[in-house]
């Protein structure tokens, strides 16, 4: 049997798994039970969990970035910020619809991410770093210097306080489940793709991927501009939720500090794992309030022992490195042992036949 | 008619280490070009500045008749120039088929199910096909010296640069590889490949170059270079064994 001959046995390949159609049957009725929530929680409930959904989307951008992107940035509080500010800008100023404000918030931090990536992407690994922060503290001190922006004493959200609160709470929390649903699938969606592939490929080496065809610099700049964007969207959930936007908290660089622990908890690189992370970070952080600043130590450790025990963390323990995907985005090859079968007497390598049509 | 790979002049040096010194040669198309020279002559660099891994000083590379000096690594690489790194490069969480398919899609432009046949393909002329779906990370280095041939292959090249991915072969492994080589060149494809293995080498191609110091010390009939009294200089100055291979 020769190559050419194998050849005509049809090539398969899979790219969902049974886990994964078991995953949307248990996500699902989460998500309809998660919709329900304003006739079901308390205003304080739906405002904590609107924390979580901000959380999540930003440990989901966070892991685009570094676990997918190779780049760690600490300064994706630049974009939750404008986020923030842009929502209470188009909606309070300019007098547009806070829902339509938006999707015009996240666009903006999109467009103004494309030439803040020209200027990070002179920097690598943790040059990059630093300088990510450094352009986020040069983003808050022009904020602060601008009067339209409240400067240094920032801004409180005006337009959806005319709706009542329990109202304005619930929409602001379906806005919230929306924003998860869309990071998330955006995410999922993207890496599935065969944009995705160059991501992951790029990630594991990225002068391997530059020289088998994929464009390195441009796919990095794409996923940049994505998590600005979902960062920005986390930032106008905050400022909508808290009514209130301060250059000192929004630009902290606590953010990053909590996008990295939670992507580091959850198990970067995977989709679910975020996911995870930031709700084990959540709960912690509701938990441990009361410890005032020893809750960050305790963060802290927690997240060295994470990564000691567990370097694929927590989603990786549960899905059993990886075995169980709810997401799943690669590519499995079906019953590539069969097809090899009808090959095996060859020698392990070829013998010379047109190898590549 | 003109070559299908024509290189002048190329320079590169990184600090004072001169790795290309006024590199000219031309590799006509569907011939096989050996490259051989002690270690440390600058060969892995020479296809790193070819395929634009690496930016050159001065010079310039025609591919096709095309100037392709100034383009980056991607673009050269759908222009049809590939290579395999002497030092295996895989994508370490990625399932071979995925590491392959890396290639054709990217490289090769070949999407979806035509790029899984080609993947599928590379992975059945390099024999790598019962270890698809192991992750490349888990590959011995023999098995990632053929995922970097098969990854190269699948981007569908016409001018292929293969760096020592005989190295580490039994005896009974090298005639299958070698055969695979002359295959390949036999198909049409342009062949540029270094190897320490001389008489592999020259059981396959039509020109040898040997390189010392960045410099093109000889270039022509294999059997020429090899007789030439600059190349035996070479090769008696250093440790270096020209028979057999390590
Ligand atoms: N990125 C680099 N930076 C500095 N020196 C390098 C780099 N790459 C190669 N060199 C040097 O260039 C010379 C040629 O290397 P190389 O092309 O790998 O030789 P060969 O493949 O012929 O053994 C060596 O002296 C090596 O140390
Ligand atoms: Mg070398």
């Amino acid at each position: 049997m020769t190559i050419q001959e194998s050849a005509t046995m049809p090539v398969k390949v899979r790219r969902a798994t049974k886990s994964s159609w078991t995953g949307l049957a248990v996500m699902t009725p989460i998500l309809i039970l998660l919709a329900l929530g304003p006739y079901i929680l308390g205003r304080g409930m739906q405002q904590n969990l609107v924390i979580l959904f901000s959380l999540i989307v930003l440990g989901t951008m966070w892991n685009l970035l570094a676990g997918y992107g190779g780049m760690v940035s600490i300064g994706q509080q630049a974009y939750i910020g404008i986020g923030a500010y842009g929502l209470v800008y188009i909606a309070d100023t300019l007098g547009i619809d806070p829902f339509l404000a938006v999707p015009l918030a996240v666009i903006i931090a999109g467009v103004l991410s494309l030439p803040i990536s020209f200027l990070a992407f002179r920097l690598s690994g943790g040059y990059f770093a630093i300088g990510t922060w450094v352009i986020a503290e040069v983003v808050k001190l022009i904020v602060e210097q601008m009067d339209v922006l409240g400067a240094g004493s920032g801004v409180s959200f005006m337009a959806v306080t005319e709706l009542s609160p329990g109202r304005r709470i619930a929409y602001v929390y379906w806005l919230s489940l929306i924003a998860v649903v869309i990071a998330v699938a955006v995410t999922y969606l993207l890496m599935r793709s065969r944009l995705g592939l160059g991501f992951t490929a790029i990630r594991d080496d990225s002068v391997a991927a530059g020289s088998l065809g994929v464009r390195v610099t441009r796919s990095k700049r794409i996923v940049y501009v994505i998590a600005g964007m979902g960062c920005a969207l986390a930032g106008s959930m905050i400022a909508a939720n808290t009514l209130r936007v301060q250059p000192e908290s929004i630009f902290s660089v606590e953010y990053s500090a909590f996008m990295i622990f939670i992507v580091v908890i959850g198990g970067i690189g995977t989709i679910e794992g975020p996911i995870v992370g930031a709700i084990v970070f959540f709960a912690l952080q509701q938990w441990l309030s009361d410890f005032g600043l020893w809750y960050l130590v305790i963060l802290g450790l927690l997240a060295i022992i994470i990564t000691l025990v567990l370097p694929r963390g927590i989603w990786g323990l549960i899905s059993g490195n990886g075995k169980i995907r709810l997401f799943p985005v690669g590519y499995r090859l079906v019953n590539p042992l069969e097809r090899f079968s009808l090959i095996k007497e060859k020698a392990p390598v070829g013998d010379g036949g047109a190898p590549n049509a | 008619m003109s070559a299908l790979l024509e290189v002048r002049g190329l320079s590169k040096r990184f600090g004072n280490v001169v790795t290309a010194e006024d590199v000219t040669f031309d590799v006509a198309e569907g011939t096989a070009l050996g490259i051989v020279g002690p270690n440390g002559a600058g060969k892995s660099t020479l296809l790193s500045l070819i395929t634009g891994v690496l930016p050159s000083d001065s010079g310039t590379i025609t591919f096709q008749g095309r100037d392709i000096t100034k383009e980056r690594a991607p673009s050269r690489t759908k222009a049809g120039i590939a290579r395999s790194f002497q030092i295996p490069r895989p994508f370490v969480d990625m399932t071979v088929f995925e590491n392959v398919y890396v290639g054709a899609t990217f490289g090769g432009g070949f999407h979806g199910q035509v790029g899984y046949e080609a993947a599928v393909r590379a992975l059945e002329t390099t024999g790598l096909m019962h270890l698809s779906e192991k992750p490349a990370g888990q590959l011995r280095l023999l098995d990632r010296k053929r995922l970097e041939l098969a990854r190269a292959l699948a981007t569908n090249p016409r001018l292929i640069l293969l760096d020592e991915i005989a190295g580490g072969l039994t005896e009974k492994e090298l005639p299958p590889l070698v055969d695979l080589i002359r295959g390949l060149r036999d198909s049409g494809v342009t062949v540029v490949w270094i190897e320490h293995i001389v008489h592999a080498l020259t059981s396959v191609v039509d020109e040898l170059m040997c390189l010392a110091l960045g410099r093109v010390l000889a270039i022509g009939d294999p059997h020429e270079v090899m007789r030439s009294p600059e190349v035996i200089e070479v090769y008696l100055g250093s440790t270096f064994d020209i028979g057999e291979a390590s």
